[in-house]
């Protein structure tokens, strides 16, 4: 197969960098609202009726949603396999977290109203409040320590060895504050989507709520950028650096230094619009919800996550897993992707199925679009959770 | 065995594995039925066919949700507990996950929603649509996992690169087009399709013994036997054997499950049961047919069936070829790349490193393959050799049962064409009691396959024990634990839901079954 030469090396890694990006901001805005609204469930909802209001309102397209991190995890196999070895392995008890929340969460779902019992539903509410809040928490946890460096060396056969990666040491001052970043990001998206899915007082405690989220995200992602410039020291290649190599991170020297996560912004200032999507998003959908302008709230929050994420990504390129024990070791863009031939062929396959999957996606929402009915849920009509 | 990290590892990965597998078959078949049946409404208008499609539709949601949620434990445990298999064949492997999720998952899930949802919200046609594609995207991950699974099992269309230290694809056509995934994907499909046929037929009749729901149950059943009769029949003529000769680990396992040591000339006999002994070396007390192994193995006469002891010398050959790689490999990396050393070295890698994973495999007894001593080569080679008693009574109970599937289909095919599906209580009886066996071949199907394949994680190229993660023992046993509670609860609640929603039967319809205007008159929308 020579098609693939059309496209060359250090194109197609940057491209997957993007897509990468794309992957975790399609999650991060599709299911966050899932998560999100999981995690609001025992505030803004009080009564059975009000808590079948707020399943409803994602029990049609959670699933769907939820591809966006089966997608995420299996992209970053196919594109990125040493990141993905890495980072699973070295986050094991935290991955682990995140699967015991997301395994609880389809069922929480399905199963809740499958009977009348109070005990069998608080005990479904509580696995619903788990499964929204655990994953969001976790996996800005995982982001902050990714931008600290992971305690991860390789051997010479390209090994993975990691020296304290307890689920204590992960929860670092600054983990925890990228987690706590995370989980308001979320709640405030969960409460736009709950503000344009619901009516009356579950609206109304989502919109307080939501707005609340929206203005801790702006002030934690300031502390975050904070924090970042004079606590947390940033990764830099020292040595030449081949863009179109071989996949083998021990090619390279690296060295850690305060300030150098801020870099890039230096030299390219159009990157400053990631930030500043994160923060106005933020405020804009505090602003919206305040103005009761449900569409656009959710949309504001939308390109805050996207702003957020953004950010990070920019901050640390062409680092994508830096190593803390180990700079060497550091994963790259230049040398942890998979080879030419299957990015080539992973693009293609992109190119042809995400328009479909986005055109469907969006039939299904068209759809489903409007409140959920209160009254139809207390009625018994209809095929609702 | 003792409790070592890969041990711990491979029994995580076996649990959740098999537990995930209680819920596939029942998807795959299920979200068929439910497709056909609906078809059967919107073409007649009939609502009982609706009913139907909503009565198996609960059912199939109990079922469904559980096995989303512990599928998303699989695709993350490769990285969390296999992190070398991932680095080492994530440029092969990765793709057909990925792919999976782009058309497979996407589907399946964004529709999933709307079947149960979207009743009132589309036109019948719309809604049948919908309940198609929910089909066509379970069917999809089923090809894209057996894509992955067929390419552990032969890996074609890849090579190692030594400056990655890694697999990587050549040829990903060859990759899709495996003729062990295509046959691992005919026969797990069909597999799904008994599993759900079984279930539909095994549930109608209780209902049919209670005399409850007696229309449903009787045309359900009518569905259900004439689609569980293809599919058995398919199962067992398309078992996967036919992809058994294609590789050299493929034939030990073949050799294995018919516990046959010794080549015999072709074409071999089948050992219909017999007592194999792995510490003799033999096969006790076999019972055996003439040719009939090697017609279903090789479809010739004159092709040759290699037994264990034949495979294993041939393995010690190919150990040798991997100690000559392995060293070319040290010589190439020390250099710093293949263009660095004597033509005769990148010759010798060239030529031999098709077998580098057989050098591997000695990492178990030595540090360095190449200072193997003859006796650890030896051992090595004799390592290659599943346990045979496991697979050789699995693979029969396996067969047995799928005899049994194509007798009871096609006895309840039989009794649905002459209308007498409620005539027998017995018959009905042994439906009911049948339910749970294609699950036991099921896993049975998955333990010959996974099982048999050891000590390999992927054919020739990686043994298991170099692909684990280096966690400590007690952080797996710990999350095996975890997994081991959770999912005992949840299969209670499942189970428990099940039963509950089948005793509870189907709901009434909204739109009675009257017939004033014929419904054949009745525009679809």
């Amino acid at each position: 197969m020579i098609l693939h030469q059309l496209i060359d090396y250090e194109t197609l890694r940057v491209v997957w960098w993007l897509l990468l990006g794309v992957l975790l901001i399609g999650f991060a805005v599709m299911d966050g609202f899932d998560l999100g609204t999981a995690a609001l469930l025992p505030f803004v909802a009080k009564t059975d009726v009000e808590r079948r209001v707020v399943i409803n309102a994602v029990g049609p397209v959670w699933e769907g949603n939820q591809v966006w991190l089966i997608l995420g995890g299996g992209a970053i196999f196919a594109a990125w396999p040493p990141l993905y070895a890495v980072s699973f392995s070295g986050f094991y008890l935290a991955m682990f977290a995140i699967l015991f929340a997301l395994i609880l969460r389809p069922v929480g779902f399905k199963y809740r109203s499958k009977r009348d019992s109070a005990a069998w539903r608080a005990g479904w509410d509580w696995a619903l409040f788990v499964g929204g809040l655990v994953p969001a928490l976790v996996m800005g946890v995982a982001v902050g320590n990714v931008l600290r460096g992971v305690p991860f060396r390789l051997d010479t056969d390209l090994r993975i060895f990691y020296e304290g990666t307890t689920l204590f040491e992960l929860l670092n001052p600054f983990g925890l504050l990228c987690g706590l970043l995370s989980v308001a990001m979320l709640v405030m998206h969960g409460g736009a989507w709950l503000v344009l899915k619901s009516e009356g007082p579950v609206a109304e405690r989502s919109r307080t709520y939501g707005s609340i989220a929206a203005l801790v995200t702006a002030v934690l992602f300031a502390l975050g950028g904070l924090w970042l410039w004079l606590g947390v020291d940033g990764y830099r290649i020292t040595s030449e650096i081949a863009t179109t190599g071989a996949s083998n991170p021990l090619a390279k020297t690296v060295e850690q230094a305060p300030g150098v996560w801020f870099e890039n912004y230096g030299r390219h200032s159009w990157m400053m619009l990631a930030p500043l999507l994160g923060f106005a998003g933020a405020l804009g959908s505090l602003a919206f919800f305040k103005a009761r302008r449900e569409v656009p709230a959710l949309l504001a929050s939308s390109v805050s996550i996207l702003g957020i994420i953004s950010t990070v990504g920019l901050s640390m390129f062409p680092f994508i897993l830096p190593s803390s024990i180990d700079p060497q070791s550091s994963l790259t863009v230049w040398d942890a992707s998979s080879s030419h031939l299957t990015l080539f062929i992973m693009l293609v396959v992109t190119v042809i199925f995400v328009p479909l999957v986005v055109a469907y996606t969006a039939w299904v929402y068209r759809i489903l679009w409007g409140k959920v009915d209160a009254k139809a849920i207390s009625d018994g009509s209809g095929h609702a959770y | 065995m003792e409790l070592d990290i890969v041990a711990l590892s491979r029994l995580q990965f076996a649990m959740t594995a098999l537990y995930h597998f209680l819920f596939v078959p029942l998807t795959l078949g299920l979200s068929v039925l439910l497709a056909i049946m609906e078809t059967v409404y919107v073409m007649t208008g009939r609502p009982i066919w609706r009913q139907m499609t909503k009565f198996w539709g609960t059912l199939f949601g109990i079922n469904f949700v559980l096995g989303v949620a512990t599928g998303i434990v699989m695709e993350f445990q490769f990285g969390m507990n296999w992190s070398y298999y991932s680095h080492y064949v994530g440029d092969i492997f990765g793709a057909p996950l990925a792919i999976e999720g782009l058309m497979a998952f996407f589907l399946e899930a964004t529709f999933v929603g709307l079947f149960f949802f979207g009743w009132d919200k589309l036109s019948k046609v719309g809604h049948l649509m919908t309940t198609w594609a929910v089909a066509l995207g379970s069917n999809f991950s089923a090809l894209w996992i057996l894509i992955a699974n067929g390419w552990m099992q032969n890996p074609v269309g890849s090579a190692f690169n030594p400056e990655t230290m890694r697999m990587e694809v050549t040829d990903f056509f060859a990759v899709l087009f495996n003729p062990v995934a295509q046959a691992k994907f005919v026969h797990t499909v069909s597999a799904g399709y008994v599993t759900a046929a079984i279930f539909v037929l095994g549930v109608s009749a209780w209902y049919l013994l209670k005399g409850r729901y007696t229309e449903l149950a009787k045309r359900s059943m009518t569905v259900a036997a004439s689609f569980g009769l293809a599919a058995s029949l398919s199962v067992v003529v398309l078992g996967d054997e036919s992809g058994y000769l294609s590789t050299e680990h493929q034939k030990m396992k073949l050799a294995a499950i018919e516990g046959m040591w010794e080549t015999e000339p072709a074409p071999a006999a089948f050992t219909l049961i017999g007592f194999p002994d792995q510490e003799a070396r033999e096969t006790h007390y076999a019972v055996k047919i003439p040719w009939v192994m090697g017609l279903i193995g090789t479809r010739s006469l004159t092709e040759q069936i290699p037994g264990i002891d034949e495979l294993v010398a041939r393995a010690e050959g190919r150990i040798r070829q991997g100690i000559s790689a392995f060293d070319a490999l040290q010589q190439i990396r020390a250099a710093g790349g293949a263009d660095k050393v004597a033509p005769e070295v990148r010759q010798a890698f060239e030529n031999n490193g098709h077998d580098l994973g057989y050098a591997l495999l000695l990492k178990r007894h030595v540090d360095d393959p190449r200072a193997a001593s003859e006796a650890e080569i030896r051992q090595a080679a004799w390592d290659m050799v599943p346990h045979v008693p496991t697979l050789f009574w699995s693979f029969r109970i396996m067969v047995g049962l799928g005899f049994f599937f194509i007798g009871l289909t096609a006895l309840f095919f039989y009794l649905s064409a002459r209308r007498r599906l409620d005539h027998y209580p017995g018959l009905l009886r042994l439906a009911v009691l049948a339910i749970p066996l294609p699950w036991i071949a099921a896993e049975i199907g998955w333990v010959v396959a996974e099982f048999g394949r050891q000590p390999w994680i992927i054919e020739g190229v990686l043994p298991t024990a170099a692909a684990v993660s280096s966690l400590g023992a007690s952080t797996v046993l710990l999350t095996i634990i975890g997994f081991a509670l959770i999912y005992t609860v949840l299969i209670v609640i499942e189970m428990a839901l099940m039963v509950r929603a089948i005793r509870k039967g189907p709901e009434e319809d909204e739109e009675p079954e009257a017939e004033l205007v014929p419904q054949s008159l009745v525009a679809a929308e």
